[in-house]
Formats: structure tokens, sequence, C-alpha cells
């Protein structure tokens, strides 16, 4: 009744053009921006506790969103199929953590950064085959890239400067005065971090898709060889996607081990979390940025509370809860994929259709 | 110059230096690699007869070698625990054509291959819940599978034959012939064929797309336990079999995807080509590089013939 773009007129092609054209989609994105920046940080989730909130809930919820943006950059918009994305959130982490031992007064940011950018030439040269093949080929092609990342994650000491347990451990930094990373920073501080990365490249996410390159991803992904004809050049598109959606994930991988979990082993970037992230993106739906969002929510928060839950008000069994949401997960998975292939960002999309017309269907 | 020695001279040396040592490894590979060939073979029916990318291949190979050993804990006598599982396979298929295939007649194929995805999830969660996380040991001597091993003497020294890998791959050899045979000198067989190419069409020509799934699934299901039988012998059932399955992706790409031989053949080359590599040229990067020679090995083969060995030629119309 209320969502509708009736006597909202236009006089500018920019207006046309803006981000979010209707006003009832400015009044949500406040909303949301002021849940995540406000009100979350402050009251914390109904029935957890503030810590839990902030440090399993949200921080997660918000880099995984970032992980999901590059597979979906990558998957939904350019058509590639990746199953090395937990690796390349490895090459991130490791290559943050080497940055920050050799440039020891660089500013923690800036290394989360270069991090992405190191992450997006390891994918680009692991994107060199998707010019050959495609499809499952492809994809057994990006699990060698997984399997070989990991083993390169325990094989070269260098990586973790011949520490003894192996895993990176997070060093001491800070900015104007406040602790970024190491065990004393505040969660807070690491919340908001992250959430200024996650904004800052949703936007940048959003134009690149509306631009050029954006467009020439998805003719490649509709059809390649029609794309071909038409004067799109494989080379450059798939590898740049490649590219860019390895710096997605490569700062997400840098900014889970350094403003999240401290420390990280090998355990933390194998096949299964590779899986979860798909699973984000299908789920959310693919070629969508909003999908994104509701994907990671949907596919960390809901096992997150379900086992915090289940612990708490049921006493059930860590182990039972645990095997309990994988298996809600695959069922989550099977439904959309049978309801709605498109994922959440469809039915949203639906939904948001649906209210326009309201009371009067027809 | 010792790098190119150590990857050039040295290894070869050893090679025909110890004689006996190569056959070990050659036929070590060899036995991994009918290993290998059967689980590619179980993604290669389901691919074959209906399209599907069956990423849930390697977690039935799991699932199925767990309830074996359940079954048997729980008193039932070896053999007969073997067809309890065989059951239990075929009530699966039938709930997984029922519930999830039927849905998603003639979608995509990578949505088939996601809900395939998905399925393992379940299987994972369900078959940790009620089988428990704790790895545990198969049953094949209850099976009357032969164990032990011999010596042949060769070269002055001597190259081990375990008595498991011999029938192994005495099995393997029947499984493919009979499946073979199958494909191609049966109605059903013809009718699996014909769902792959086009599931509109196969279902216009009479035949029953519900009914053929569930015999694929069934079909892909014993070739799960027996993958899971012999696996489950030479190492111990937990759900880290679930990453070697994983292997036999490149062994897919090798033979091409709709290639019976092809998954053996295949399998062989994986399993000889990452043993060796492994035990001559390994050292030099420090060990474990079987984690992920076999893709490498795929991703060479990828660069010269995109659809594998055996398999179909693709061709693409704009």
């Amino acid at each position: 009744m209320y969502f509708r773009e009736t006597g909202q007129f236009k006089s500018k092609y920019k207006e046309e053009l803006a981000a979010f054209p209707i006003f009832e989609d400015k009044i949500g994105i406040a909303i949301a921006a002021l849940l995540a920046f406000v009100l979350i940080p402050i009251f914390g989730l109904p029935g957890l506790s503030w810590d839990f909130t902030m440090s399993a809930v949200m921080i997660p919820v918000v880099i995984f969103t970032i992980t999901t943006l590059g597979l979906n950059i990558l998957l939904g918009f350019a058509g590639q199929i990746s199953l090395g994305t937990a690796a390349f959130m490895g090459v991130g982490a490791y290559s943050c953590y080497k940055i920050m031992t050799i440039f020891p007064d660089l500013n923690a940011l800036i290394c989360v950064v270069l991090s992405g950018v190191v992450t997006a030439f390891v994918g680009t040269i692991f994107g060199l085959p998707s010019l050959r093949i495609k499809g499952f080929y492809l994809m057994v092609a990006t699990l060698a890239a997984q399997f070989f990342l990991e083993w390169a994650f325990i094989r070269i000491p260098w990586l973790y400067n011949y520490n003894i347990s192996g895993a990176i451990e997070v060093p001491y930094k800070e900015m104007f005065g406040i602790v970024l990373t190491g065990a004393k920073s505040e969660p807070l501080t690491r919340y908001f971090v992250c959430l200024g990365f996650l904004v800052v490249l949703t936007w940048l996410a959003s134009n690149v898709i509306r631009g050029r390159i954006g467009r020439s991803w998805m003719m490649i992904r509709d059809m390649d060889i029609a794309a071909e004809l038409i004067g799109v050049r494989p080379l450059t598109a798939k590898l740049s996607a490649f590219a860019f959606s390895s710096f997605y994930i490569g700062i997400s991988g840098a900014l889970m081990v350094f403003f999240w979990l401290g420390a990280a082993e090998v355990e933390s970037f194998d096949i299964n979390h590779s899986f979860t992230y798909l699973f984000m993106v299908i789920i959310g739906g693919l070629g969508s940025i909003t999908g994104c969002y509701f994907g990671a929510i949907l596919v960390w928060v809901i096992p997150v509370i379900l086992k915090e839950y289940g612990k708490s008000v049921f006493g059930i069994d860590a182990f039972v809860m645990e095997n309990f949401t994988t298996i809600l997960l695959g069922v989550v998975m099977v439904v959309i994929l049978i309801v709605e292939p498109h994922g959440l960002a469809r039915i949203w999309q639906i939904a948001k259709q649906k209210l326009r017309l309201w009371p009067f269907p027809y | 110059m010792d790098l190119l020695t150590g990857i050039f001279i040295t290894p070869f040396a050893e090679m025909i230096g110890l004689p006996d040592l190569f056959f070990q490894a050659l036929w070590d590979g060899f036995v991994s690699g009918t290993l290998y060939g059967l689980i590619a073979l179980g993604f290669v029916l389901i691919f074959k007869a209906s399209g599907v990318f069956n990423f849930a291949q390697p977690i039935l190979v799991v699932l199925a070698a767990l309830a074996l050993i359940s079954f048997y804990k729980m008193g039932v006598p070896a053999w007969i625990s073997v067809v309890l599982v065989l059951i239990m396979f075929y009530g699966l298929a039938w709930l997984i054509e029922r519930l999830i295939l039927r849905k998603l007649v003639n979608t995509d194929g990578n949505i088939l291959f996601m809900s395939t995805v998905a399925l393992s999830f379940i299987i994972i969660g369900a078959a940790q819940w009620i089988f428990g996380g704790r790895p545990s040991s198969m049953i094949h001597k209850e099976l009357g599978i032969p164990t032990g091993s011999f010596e042949w003497p060769m070269f002055g020294g001597g190259v081990y034959f375990d008595l498991l890998d011999i029938s192994a791959a005495v099995v393997a050899v029947i499984l493919i012939v009979c499946l073979g045979l199958f494909f191609s000198r049966t109605k059903i067989g013809r009718g699996l064929r014909a769902v792959a190419d086009d599931h509109q069409a196969a279902l216009s020509v009479g035949i029953s797309l519900n009914q053929i799934w569930v015999i694929v699934w069934f079909v892909a299901g014993v070739v799960a336990l027996v993958t899971g039988i012999f696996w489950g012998a030479r190492s111990d059932v937990s759900f880290a079999l679930q990453i070697i399955g994983f292997k036999a992706l490149p062994v897919l790409i090798i033979g091409g995807f709709t290639s019976v031989p092809g998954a053996i053949v295949g399998g062989l080359m994986i399993g000889i080509g990452e043993k060796i590599f492994e035990i001559y040229w390994g050292p030099l990067l420090g060990s474990g590089v079987e984690g992920w020679f076999a893709y490498f090995i795929a991703l060479g083969f990828l660069l010269f013939k995109p659809q594998g060995l055996f398999g179909d030629k693709i061709i693409e119309r704009v």
C-alpha cells in the first residue's frame, strides 16, 4: 500500500540512474543502516548477550557478506564457478600477515587492502584455465587451487614466519590512538572497521557492475561465444572478473583473521568453508547484490542463533545441534532451489512487486 | 644446478637403481587408481544417465561404509547387512527422486548440481547424527574378503602384494564389465542414455523418468557400497574419505564425464602418476603433494583435450 513509485517524478537523468530511485527504498536502506550502525552496536540482538552478538554474529556476518559479494561477482555476474573461495581467503589472510611483518609501520587498513591486491593477482593466475574450459571442468580446476593453496599454507613455513604452531597470529596495531587489531582491541572498533569496508566495497561493486566491465561480465555469463562475436574480449572479461572477485575475497579473508578470529590455521580455509560460501551465494541469489546480504545473514546467523538457543534454552547437546543445523542448511538449500532457483533476492523482488499492487492484485 | 639434477636425473637414477621399489610404487599406484576409478564410476553413472553431476557420491561412499559397519555391530550377520544396506540405498534413491529430483525436472544442470551439494550436506548431518563422528574399522574379514600379503621376488628385492588390493582390482573389473553391458545391451540402459540427452524428449517417447532416476541412484549406491568396503578396508572409515572422494573429479576430467572405461583409465593414470610423483619428486617440494598433484595432471589434460580421453565431443552453437 505504501510501497509504490506513484507521484515520484524524476526531472533529471541522474535521478533515474540513482542507486535507490524510489523514496521507500531510501527509507528501507536508512532503517537497515540505522540498525547496523547504531541500534545493534548499542543494544545487541534480543535474547543474546552483547559480546556474543558482536563477536559471533555481527562481525562474521559483515565479513562473510564481503566474501559473498566477491564470489557472487564471479559466479553470479561472470558465470565462472569457483570452489576455491576459502583458499583465496587464506591467501588474503596470509599475505596480510606477511605484509604486516615486512612493513611493521604500515597502517593496518592499508595492509588489508594490499592483501586484497595480492589475492587478486593469485586469483588471476588460477583463473587462467577459465579461458579454455568452463562449467564443471572449471570447477575442478578451481579445486586444484583449493588443494594446492591449502598444501602451501602448511608446507611453506615462510608464510607463517616459521612459527612452531603453524598458525598466524595477529600483531598489535593502532590508528589515531585506537587499538585496531590484536588481543586488546574492542569488538566495537573491529565491527566498525569491517562495516566500513563492507559499505565501501558494496558501493564499488554496484557501480562496477552497472558499468562497462560489469556488462561485459554478464555477456560472458549469458553466452560467451556470442559475447565474443559482439566484441567482448574473453581474456580481459574473464580475468578481470577473477581479479575483482579475488580482491573482495582476499580482503574478507584478511578481515576474518585480523578483525575476527585473531589467529588462524589452515582449517579455517578448508573446502567445507568454500561450500558454505557457495551456499550463501546461491541461497541469497545469483547475480544480485542485495542477495549477498540475505544469503550471508541466513546461512551464518540462523545456525549460530539456533545453536545458541539450543544450548541455553533447551539444553540440547552441541553435537546434535551442529548436525541439525547442517541438515537444516541442506534442506533450506534444496527448498530454495525448487521453489525459487534465483534465491532470496528474487523472492524479495516478488514481495516488493506484490506490495506495490496490494491490496488490488489485478 | 642441484635443482635441475633433482628434477631430471636423480629420480630416474633411483628408478633404475632400485627397480623393485619402483614396481612397488607402480603397484600401489595401480591399486589406489582402481579405487579412484570406482568412485569416478559412481559419478559417471549418474552423469551419463541423468545429466546430474552428482556431488554427493563421495558422501554416499562414506554413508554406505558406516551403515554397513553399524548394521554388523547391531548383531546382523555380515552378508545380511550388505543386503540391508542395499535395501536402505534403494529407499534413499526413491526418496531422493521423490523429494528432490522430481521437482527439478528439466532445470539447468547447474541447479541439479547445487541440489546434490545440498543433498550431501543433509547426508553428512544425518550420518554424523546417527553413526557418530568417530572413525571405525571395516568388516571386510567378516565379508570373506581375503587379507594378508605375499612377496614376489623381483630384481633382487621383492614386491609386496596385498590380497585385499588384488581382490579390489578384480571386483572393480567385474563391476565395470557388468555396468558396461548393462548400459549398452539392456533396454533400461538405453533408456538411461536417452534421459541424459534430453529429459523432455525421453519423456515424450515413453520413458519413465522417475523410475529411471531411482534405478540410477540405486546403481550409484551399489558402486558406493563396493567402493566403501574397499576404501574402508585400506584405511579406517571416517568422514575424511569424502576428501579422497574429491580425487575422483580429476579422474573424470581425464577420462571424460560420460565414459565408463574412461573413469578406469583416468583413475589408473591419476593413481600411478601421483604415487610416482610423491615418491620421486615429492621430497623436492616437501611431502604431501598427493593432495593436489592429481588436480594438476587434470589441468594439464584440460589444456590439450578439454573433453577428456573418451568423452563426447563438446559442440557449441550460438
